[in-house]
């Protein structure tokens, strides 16, 4: 969560002055969606870097996915806070990525338990996690499909 | 004593949560008060963070190991104070609705710290 803060004010500072809405990806719900992205982020990367160092394993293709989905939150934080209309287009493709594999993920803990001895971010549709992990793509690709309408018509 | 404060700790963060929906509700960003519940919540946060140490230096073992009990601490200090920094770069109502969603996640820490405590 530090290091989001820290991204966050190196993207302002690198920027200049504060320009709302050219290509600022964490102004209003943004930075809500900073916010939680980054807890997410600590959240996965932390839960499968002490799974995979101290219980591998046990179930090495749960934990493996956590870490994806440690790294696919990563991406999506740093392209929220670094902001502009390529970053916009990467994390909208991430957030359909992600979605995806929450939905593919959590189906296949449904079918086929057995695969999983133990729970990954995304189990359940991330029901571990208050179904955070299935809204909040949702949420992302709203916000960043609404941040591009508004850039086109901006400029 | 540990089991109590995570008590107190996560209703604080809910009221903090519920008290920053409610400005976010009324389109207010956050104000000097929200910074003084958020500092409440966090000296709350500091203190568990204290006495849990406090106990596994008297030699008492977590349920689900040490080094889970210590991040899960850490990330309820750093928590709401992150949550809050961030609204001080958002001085809207969004800024309200990020330190809700903070003291939320730090309510959600807290169950689970009563768990890997083993309370």
């Amino acid at each position: 969560m530090a290091a989001t803060r820290e991204k966050a004010d190196g993207a302002e500072g690198a920027g200049g002055e504060r320009r709302p809405g050219r290509g600022r990806l964490v102004s209003g719900p943004g930075m809500l969606l900073v916010w939680l992205y980054g807890v997410m982020v600590v959240g996965a990367v932390s839960r499968s870097a002490v799974q995979i160092s101290t219980d591998f394993d046990r179930a090495p293709l749960a934990y493996s996915l956590s870490a994806v989905a440690g790294v696919v939150y990563g991406f999506i934080t740093y392209s929220l806070v670094r902001g502009g209309e390529s970053a916009r287009r990467a994390a909208l493709a991430c957030c359909v990525a992600e979605l995806a594999g929450v939905l593919l993920v959590g189906t296949w803990t449904l079918v086929e338990p057995s695969a999983f001895p133990d729970a990954t971010v995304w189990s359940d549709f991330g029901m571990g996690y208050l179904f955070i992990p299935v809204l909040l793509p949702l949420s992302a690709i709203r916000w960043l499909r609404g941040a591009g309408a508004a850039e086109t018509a901006s400029v | 004593m540990l089991d109590v404060l995570t008590w107190v700790t996560g209703v604080a963060a809910l009221l903090l949560a519920a008290w920053c929906g409610w400005s976010a509700s009324r389109d207010e960003p956050t104000k000097d008060w929200h910074f003084i519940g958020m500092a409440v919540v966090t000296v709350l946060a500091l203190a568990q963070l204290v006495v849990g140490i406090v106990q596994l230096a008297r030699g008492e073992k977590p349920d689900q190991g040490t080094t889970i009990f210590v991040a899960y601490l850490l990330g309820a200090l750093a928590c709401v104070p992150v949550a809050g920094f961030m609204s001080l770069a958002e001085r809207t109502r969004w800024g309200s609705v990020t330190v809700a969603a903070g003291g939320a996640v730090l309510a959600v820490l807290e169950v689970r710290l009563y768990d890997i405590w083993g309370g």
